[in-house]
């Protein structure tokens, strides 16, 4: 897939997702419906360009829209 | 002066034991002092207000700290984890109290410079406070602020010649036993394997992907100084297909009390005399020594590389000449389902630069559990999920006798159809001549 169309499909998919703002790799990559190798490239990419952004707890890595989402106001903020 | 009067913590260092509590109050009372004049680059009193906010919990029987968030240095998504405190007015030391990860060295080993180091950039960046070693072994930093995470970043991996550790769902800083360096029980290079598997899995190890966390562990010898068998996903156990080389002198002075046993480790009482049938062939866990007319025998066959007798007499006892690891698959701590142990998945490896027989196995095993696994689902717990056979598949190994806890442990194998020869297809008018309805 196109970088430029994944990037797409990501923004789009995610800001439907009603109430969430954090995903697993695995939610990102069904929505690219790629491998998780293809997709880790694609959205890696992303995390450089910061379209996205990790979260995480420590024990586990998330991610969401660069900038959405309670935490990431807050953490903004300070 | 305290800042805070912290009764509950007090009464933790009335015990025995070193106390954390102790710990931190030193920190506390030297930042305060500072005699080196520091220009601390976070509130002087981070010390005090990590207690205050303890005592607090203590008292109320709850947390104050948040669950995550998305600092970090730019580019990785691991080794940085986020930590606020929700009461950041009563202790405003530690509003921000961010844990950073450092991929510790090779076999722990340190030099006095690079510690003393190490604690001045910790001094002037952070609190002070280190945890030396996290449970999966790395350095690990405890209490930042936002603005610090780059800079302690840029100095660790410029002038410390040092890098971020993992955390979150990526490869965690892999670690290792002290091996060949000062091991003679080492059976192969445990710290050139952990490097250059390290070097080779940068992104798995700064860019989580997997379903859940990953850890690798290199023991030199089933000793298991890394505990890799208990913790890690993939543990890598040295080990040796041939004979345990036996000095029969030696073996024969340890019965006559010129060699100590366990080179003397067990010297500060007096327990009699060695008695090498009841502390080692009775003890060892195959049955497959035997001790008469001053000559010691070992079934090697039967030997399951246990390390007992080798530990009890190692003067006398040696690992073999050829040697490898073996690969177990699994292991992890007890969040669902208990804790578990590995299972062995490669018998016996040759250990080879560039090792790309372990990994091929690592690759087909990554690539089988990012597709199947769910999410904070560990490896161990898809094995169990999906099954044996199916690992045995993926990687495309033979299934080893070895690879069986004990007859019956497992008995569901399923064949398919192109396994068996002849196929399913079968005739049904056949069949009932033999077998009523
Ligand atoms: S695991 Fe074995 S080789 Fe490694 S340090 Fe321990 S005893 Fe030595
Ligand atoms: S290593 Fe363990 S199993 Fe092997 S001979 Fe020694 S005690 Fe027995």
């Amino acid at each position: 897939m196109e970088y430029e169309e994944a990037k797409e499909k990501i923004v789009e998919g995610l800001k439907k997702k009603k109430g969430k703002t954090k995903f697993y790799f695995n939610d990102l990559a069904k929505i690219l419906d790629e491998k998780p190798r293809a997709a880790k490239k694609l959205i890696t990419k992303m995390i450089e360009e910061q379209v996205l952004e990790y979260w995480s707890s420590g024990s586990t890595s998330l991610y969401g829209l660069k900038g959405y989402g309670k935490q990431a106001q807050a953490e903004e903020k300070e | 002066m305290a800042k805070h009067k912290t009764p509950l913590l007090d009464q933790l260092e009335t015990g025995p034991w070193p106390s954390f509590v102790s710990d931190i109050k030193r920190e506390a009372e030297s930042r305060a002092k500072n005699e080196r004049n520091i220009e601390y680059q976070i509130p002087q009193d981070v010390c005090e207000d990590l207690l205050g906010v303890l005592e607090l919990s203590f008292k109320q029987g709850r947390t104050h700290w948040k669950h995550g968030g998305i600092v970090g240095v730019f580019g990785y998504g691991g080794g940085v984890i986020g930590r606020y405190c929700d009461q950041p007015e009563q202790f405003p030391g530690v509003a921000h109290f961010h844990t950073m990860r450092v991929n510790q060295p090779g076999g722990k080993f340190y030099t006095t410079k690079f510690l003393k180091d190490l604690c001045d950039l910790w001094e002037f960046r952070g609190s002070g406070i280190t945890n030396m070693h996290g449970s999966t072994g790395d350095i690990v930093f405890l209490g930042t602020t936002t603005p610090q995470l780059e800079e302690i970043f840029y100095e660790l991996t410029h002038n410390l010649n040092q890098d971020l550790g993992g955390s979150g769902s990526n490869l965690r800083t892999p670690s290792d036993c002290i091996g060949q360096a000062r091991c003679e029980y080492a059976c192969y290079d445990t710290q050139a394997l952990c490097y250059n598997l390290t070097q080779d899995y940068q992104d798995e190890l700064h860019r989580p992907a997997f379903p859940y966390k990953f850890k690798f562990k290199f023991d030199g010898c089933p000793n298991c100084c890394v505990a890799s068998i208990a913790r890690a996903d993939m543990s890598y156990i040295g080990t040796w297909r041939d004979d345990i080389r036996i000095d029969q002198k030696a073996v024969n002075a340890y019965v006559g009390g010129e060699l100590a046993p366990n080179a003397g480790a067990h010297s500060g009482r007096d327990w009699g005399p060695f008695d090498i049938q009841k502390e080692v062939i009775n003890l060892c866990p195959t049955n497959c020594m035997r001790y008469e007319d001053g000559k010691l025998d070992i079934n090697n066959r039967e030997c399951t590389r246990c390390m007992h007798c080798i530990n009890v007499m190692p003067r006398a006892l040696r690992i073999g000449n050829d040697r490898g690891l073996s690969i177990l698959v699994g292991a992890k701590a007890p969040i669902l389902n208990g804790a578990q142990m590995s299972t062995m998945l490669v018998p016996f490896i040759k250990v080879e630069e560039p090792y790309d027989e372990i990994k091929e196995v690592i690759e087909a095993i990554w690539d089988w559990w990012m597709e199947e696994g769910k999410n904070r689902e560990r490896l161990g717990e898809l094995m169990k999920r999906q099954g044996l056979q199916k690992l045995l598949e993926v990687t495309g190994l033979k299934p080893d006798a070895r690879m069986v806890q004990e007859p019956r442990a497992n008995p569901y194998i399923f064949w398919k159809e192109e396994e068996v020869e002849g196929g399913f297809e079968r005739d049904i008018n056949e069949f009932r001549k033999y077998h009523q309805r």
